[in-house]
């Protein structure tokens, strides 16, 4: 299966996901307008990568800002996660926020209570 | 009115390339200010999501406005006064929505901090994105991350159209 690989931009993060290492990452922003738009190939991949993840799938969501229209995509990326680790996968989400960054790490908790996966938050400085 | 210091002070289309320029210059102003880096990231993150907000909801105008306006008119002020930042914006609603969202602003104004984070994660788990990208978020998004009460006008344009102001405050941190 291939890897997407996505360099940031001003408004999109980047992105890697890569099948063969179990390797899901978003970094930096994710203000876009529309995001539907940017997150559907992601979305779609998982649905795929479900059928057969990695033995160890580790997630890391490392962003410095996102805006809610985004809030809801990795909400549904993290639904797809859901599914893969309730289908007896190891899945291991790494929630990363800025030192002081308190709205970043309450958005970390708010997706922890709303999934089902184990969560780690990591600080980290500016 | 009183808007303290003007950060930048912006009227006309709110298009994506608007909106990617605005940041890129609060970001480098932003840089220049002695405050918070906490309260410096608050600013971006409510402006985003006020910028967005009236990209998402701008009504289709009709000639008449936009005549005079543009087809996607809106306004936007960002300005620092002696305890807050100010993100002001304005745009035109059709008449017949002023009602729901004054409900809306009101009911947000009414919560606590914790309701409004269950709120938050309610309309985060439940409502479904509109085809532009909107999710119903982006003012609870403010109202939580800035932990003060939005103040607003609506001034009646004709009998179609209002002018719908809109104030949020960020609190300014002392470093």
């Amino acid at each position: 299966m291939e890897s997407i690989i996505k360099e940031g931009t001003p408004k999109t993060p980047s992105i890697r996901f890569d099948a063969k290492q179990g390797i899901i990452e978003i970094k930096g922003r994710s203000i876009p307008e529309n995001s539907i738009e940017f997150y559907k190939p992601m979305v779609d991949w998982l649905e795929e990568y479900a059928a057969m993840p990695a033995p160890k799938t580790s997630v890391n969501i490392h962003l410095e800002y996102f805006n809610t229209s985004s809030s809801k995509c990795i909400l549904d990326i993290f639904k797809k996660l859901e599914a893969i680790h309730k289908a007896k996968n190891d899945v291991e989400v790494s929630w990363y926020y800025e030192e002081d960054d308190e709205d970043m790490l309450e958005a970390g908790e708010d997706y922890e209570s709303i999934i089902r996966i184990p969560f780690k938050m990591i600080e980290v400085e500016d | 009115m009183n808007e303290g210091d003007v950060l930048l002070a912006y009227k006309g289309s709110i298009t994506t390339e608007l909106i990617t320029n605005v940041l890129e210059v609060i970001e480098s102003k932003l840089q220049d200010i002695n405050t918070a880096s906490t309260v410096k990231k608050k600013i971006y993150n409510v402006l985003v999501e006020s910028l967005q907000n009236l990209f998402h909801h701008i009504d289709d105008l009709p000639e008449q406005i936009k005549d005079e306006f543009d087809a996607r008119f809106g306004v936007l002020v960002v300005s620092k006064e002696e305890d807050f930042y100010r993100i002001s914006t304005g745009n035109f609603v059709r008449s017949g929505k002023v009602k729901q969202l004054k409900d809306k602003i009101d009911k947000i104004n009414s919560l606590s901090r914790e309701e409004l984070k269950d709120m938050y994660k309610f309309v985060l788990n439940h409502q479904k994105l509109s085809a532009k990208g909107g999710g119903g978020l982006g003012l609870i998004d403010i109202a939580k991350k800035t932990g003060n009460k939005m103040e607003y006008s609506f001034l009646k344009y004709n009998s179609e159209f209002e002018f719908f102001n809109l104030n949020v405050f960020i609190s300014e941190v002392k470093i």
